[in-house]
């Protein structure tokens, strides 16, 4: 057994703790089980390969960079995770997304200057060897271009998320062919790199990686941002799977694939409910499209009072809350909970219905509302509950819009058409907590605000939600 | 301005336009009110109550603007100051006598009943409430004639089945009528050409029977039934004559604004009932429902079906009828006092002042313009067309395109393969499985650990630190340093990312 074959064998064992984590996270069990299973995975991969960078030669600098880079990163990434609100999960997750692409610009980087700009050196003599010098350069190129484009893209989305940037999308003419046209310039410059390698070609793609990650996000609007953070999670293992390519490195290739592949059919999976189409979210070509069918006279919307509100709540006998990023927005989870313990000691059923895009992030809800402590076998899907409307007193819409439009099922000409949305206007009464009657994010107006069965209890979800505890 | 609320004059009228609890509103809309003595008397209201509410008892057609339930005599009408306001229950599309008998006069009138069907005016909508009255009502006179209990029960006396109820028209009446039978216990079974209301019939515990046409369903643009073509009469008629027989109480409901009522019980349909059973026709004024129908009247068939064709359900609750539809008034008057001055303005830029508007100074404005409700756009129909278009794309691929995919999938992997360099080969096969892996392994994945499986997956895309790693402090020092600011960048995602999944799952618990 040499240090390398051990090596090896860590690697394996790392590979297949990391998917046993993946497949522990699938379910409420054993997801805890999960992720401890990944904290042991990267324990393994970390110390088979500090062992190993050992046993390659390091010098001192590389050590002392080593201890000190890691234990600062562990500290401010063990200091972030315990300070972040609930709330602003989503901007922590794409945050931390542009730091594995940064990083992997870094790591391409480096395989430039380690390799090809000492072509005559003992590495290149190595690869050349081994007949994929050129294989090399491809891979510097693709790592670096990846990297490159998740970094930005992460960070536009995280000043998305946390509202320093505007979340309406950026539309410059002809953006489609921006893209391509990017895509175009990077095949070519990667061949000329691959047969020349030059440092300002990589300068080049660096720059143009920038901007395209840049552009592709800006033009995305804010309502799509679950599928983005999710994408750009699979893109940062691409990243991660392009530098295991360039170092030889196997666990770096079976992480990235794993990562990639799950985010991309995870984004997959969220266009499916959101009903669009997958290629046009990752070219950030969705949310352009003018609506249809204009302005028209929906009617008059009804008004409702905190103390109505607990009155209906009072006699119901079943409840059935769907949340949405306004609830994000205004905090009003711990309210929102303590209204459901408050319910659900009267007798009443009490359930929450989360649509599959619900907030900024999938899964956005259930996280906040595991926070505020409401039990997650109350906390059910779209699909598992939306039959159930129809034998519902009340419904309680919090600070969500396009998820309960009624105009998806029932106006082929709206922007929305087919999305698949909570048919929550098919309960007895809904009740919908709003700050003003402007439009959601996909700028659709809602038909359900005028219903008959539908009423308004305007103002700040948090301070609703506690007039409606206090007058119950 | 004043107000004055009449005595009905008409014979078996007992309603009155305005009680004491729509009088005090009136009121603080700043008008005065002038009752007739005796106004409220058939509906339990005494001039007492009238006057402690803030109403004057005194000569109601002195006032500028006179409330009622029915339309006045032309007597009455005589009795009108100039430029005085009407408002009543006018029937302005059945009566063109009445229509222009009112254009006679330099007078105001407006037909409480020609309230446009959008819900801004559902406040102000005579006919609904009427209407629910009267179905409820009509329950009530059915289970009258009937001779035996409407709910199922087991006795020692005996089994009682349970009486099987047939609502021709789920409009509000009907409505009213499913929702009052059901709650009595029996069975009840509802028809309606529009299929939108089957399930407003199923919330109020009713069966829908659907006419099935086999023909694209419509939806009503103007909130109300319409005439139905020649085949659909045709297939409702069949499904009439199958199911009367097997009811106990047949309530029909079944209005076409403007048109004479739809005949939907034939004679034969009657003589197959069973004997004791009741019918009452609610559209009686319009001509009736059921042949043998006589408005106003109970007759008794040949084989002894009792047959209601009574016109003034609603009256029969006077109490009840009178403080709904003075709130009617009370709401369109609110409409009609923007300033809650005690002044009557008529906007006609409205749309459901337009429509009420029969007279206008004596100016006639009838027939307003027609107005579109329904809330369900006809537009969509003629998307539909396009949207089956659109329909064969989101069918599953062939199982042949399916394998041609695959194939040519297989193919272009081979060539990458085959072309790349021995020492990439391995890379390669461990890339495309570890893919397939990623892909199967979170296929299940529950939704509302969307979020922990991102944050863990983040965490582990920090493995990017082994790459970092292998070169920090092995090549020149440049290498060096930006493989440190690597190592940190790659920490505090793998830290953190793991750090927070285990905060985030910390929280998640069963109750």
């Amino acid at each position: 057994m040499s240090v390398s074959t051990a090596a090896a064998a860590a690697y394996l064992i790392a590979a297949l703790l990391f998917i046993r984590a993946l497949a522990g996270l699938s379910k409420h069990e054993t997801a805890k089980a999960g992720n401890n299973f990944g904290i042991a995975g990267m324990a393994v991969a970390l110390v088979a390969t500090i062992v190993l960078a050992g046993h390659q030669g390091i010098n001192t600098l590389g050590v002392v960079l080593l201890v000190v880079a890691v234990l600062a990163g562990a500290m401010i990434g063990l200091y972030r995770a315990r300070v972040v609100e609930m709330t602003g999960m989503p901007e922590l997750i794409a945050l931390f997304h542009s730091f594995v692409g940064l990083a992997a610009v870094l790591v391409g980087w480096d395989g430039y200057l380690s390799v090809e700009r000492k072509p005559y050196g003992a590495e290149a003599a190595s690869f050349r060897a081994l007949g994929t010098y050129g294989i090399h350069h491809a891979e510097v190129f693709i790592g670096v271009f990846i990297g490159a484009v998740t970094f930005t893209g992460s960070i536009i989305a995280f000043l998305k998320l946390s509202a320093r940037m505007k979340s309406a999308p950026l539309v410059l003419p002809a953006k489609n062919w921006l893209n391509i046209g990017a895509l175009v310039v990077f095949a070519g410059l990667t061949t000329w790199f691959i047969i020349h390698p030059q440092l300002f070609l990589l300068v080049i793609v660096t720059i143009l990686a920038l901007a395209l990650g840049l552009h592709l996000v800006a033009s995305i609007g804010g309502g799509d941002m679950p599928v983005v953070v999710s994408m750009l999670n699979s893109y940062s293992g691409w990243a991660a799977a392009a530098s295991g390519f360039l170092l030889n490195n196997d666990l770096l290739i079976v992480t990235g694939a794993l990562v990639g592949s799950s985010g991309a059919y995870l984004s997959y999976i969220m266009c499916q409910a959101m009903n669009r189409s997958f290629i046009s979210v990752i070219a950030g070509g969705f949310g352009i499209e003018a609506p249809t069918g204009g302005e028209q006279d929906l009617g008059e919307y009804r008004e409702v009072t905190a103390e109505e509100t607990a009155g209906l709540l009072r006699d119901a006998k079943s409840v059935i809350i769907t949340p949405g990023y306004g609830m994000a927005v205004a905090q009003a989870q711990h309210g929102v909970a303590e209204l459901t313990a408050k319910l659900r000691q009267r007798g009443v059923e009490v359930r929450f219905g989360i649509h599959p895009v619900a907030g900024r992030l999938p899964g956005h809800m259930n996280v906040l509302l595991a926070e505020a402590r409401v039990p997650y076998d109350i906390v059910l899907e779209m699909d598992e509950i939306n039959d159930d409307f129809p034998e519902t007193d009340v419904v309680l819409v919090i600070g969500a819009n396009d998820t309960v439009n009624p105009a998806a099922t029932e106006d082929p000409g709206s922007p929305i058409a087919g999305m698949p949305v909570m048919h929550v206007w098919e309960a007895h009464q809904v009740i919908i907590f709003k700050r003003s009657m402007a439009s959601g994010y996909a700028g659709v107006p809602n038909p359900l605000f005028y219903r008959e069965n539908s009423a308004m209890l305007f103002g700040d979800a948090k301070a609703r939600v506690e007039d409606v505890l206090k007058a119950l | 301005m004043r107000i004055g609320v009449p005595r009905e004059a008409q014979a078996g009228e007992t309603r009155v336009a305005a009680t004491p609890n729509t009088v005090e509103q009136l009121v603080k809309l700043g008008y005065e009110v002038v009752v007739e003595s005796g106004a409220g008397a058939l509906s339990s209201f005494t001039d007492a109550a009238y006057a402690a509410a803030g109403a004057s008892i005194g000569d109601p057609f002195d006032a500028e603007i006179v409330f009622a339930i029915n339309a006045p005599s032309s007597a009455q009408l005589d009795r009108l100051k100039p430029h005085a306001t009407l408002i009543s229950w006018l029937s302005p599309m059945l009566d063109q006598a009445l229509v222009e008998e009112l254009a006679k006069r330099p007078i105001t009138a407006l037909a409480l009943d020609a309230v446009p069907r959008i819900s801004r005016a559902q406040s102000m909508d005579v006919l609904s409430s009427m209407a629910n009255i009267a179905g409820y009502r009509a329950v009530v006179e059915a289970a009258h004639e009937f001779g035996r209990f409407f709910t199922g029960q087991v006795t020692a006396a005996g089994k009682v089945a349970p009486a099987k109820v047939l609502v021709a028209g789920a409009g509000v009446a009907g409505l009213a009528a499913i929702g009052a039978a059901g709650s009595l216990g029996a069975i009840v079974y509802a028809t309606d050409p529009r299929p939108e209301v089957a399930d407003q019939v199923k919330s109020l515990g009713g069966e829908y029977l659907k006419v099935d046409t086999g023909q694209e369903e419509e939806t009503s643009s103007t909130g109300y039934a319409r005439e139905m073509g020649q085949d659909y009469n045709k297939l409702a008629e069949e499904l009439y004559a199958r199911t009367v027989p097997d009811m106990d109480i047949v309530i029909t409901t079944a209005l076409i604004p403007g048109r004479p009522a739809p005949r939907l019980i034939t004679e034969e349909m009657v003589a197959s009932m069973k004997p004791g059973s009741v019918i009452v026709d609610l559209a009686a004024p319009n001509g009736g429902n059921v042949a043998g129908t006589v408005k106003g009247e109970r007759t008794v068939s040949a084989n002894g079906v009792t047959i209601l064709g009574y016109t003034d359900l609603a009256g029969r609750l006077p109490t009840q009828a009178s403080q709904l539809f003075g709130q009617n008034l009370v709401n369109l008057v609110k409409l009609l006092t923007p300033e809650r001055d005690g002044q009557l303005v008529l906007d006609f830029d409205d749309v459901i002042q337009r429509s009420i508007t029969v007279v206008r100074d004596g100016e006639l404005t009838w027939p307003p313009p027609p107005v579109q409700v329904s809330a369900a756009p006809p537009a969509a129909a003629a998307a539909a067309p396009e949207a089956a278009a659109r329909a064969p794309e989101k069918q599953p691929m062939s199982t042949a395109r399916k394998y041609a995919y695959t194939g040519v999938a297989a193919v272009l992997f081979f060539i990458l393969v085959a072309i790349a360099p021995s020492a990439l080969v391995p890379h390669l096969f461990v890339f495309a499985l570890a893919i397939v892996i990623g892909y199967y392994v979170i296929g299940n994945v529950h939704h509302a650990l969307h979020t922990p499986l991102m944050s863990v997956t983040n965490a582990i895309s920090g493995i990017i630190l082994v790459g970092a790693l292998l070169e920090v402090g092995r090549y020149g020092t440049l290498v060096t340093i930006i493989s440190g600011a690597g190592l940190l960048l790659a920490s505090i995602n793998i830290f953190g990312g793991f750090a927070v999944t285990r905060r985030m799952l910390s929280m998640f618990s069963r109750s």
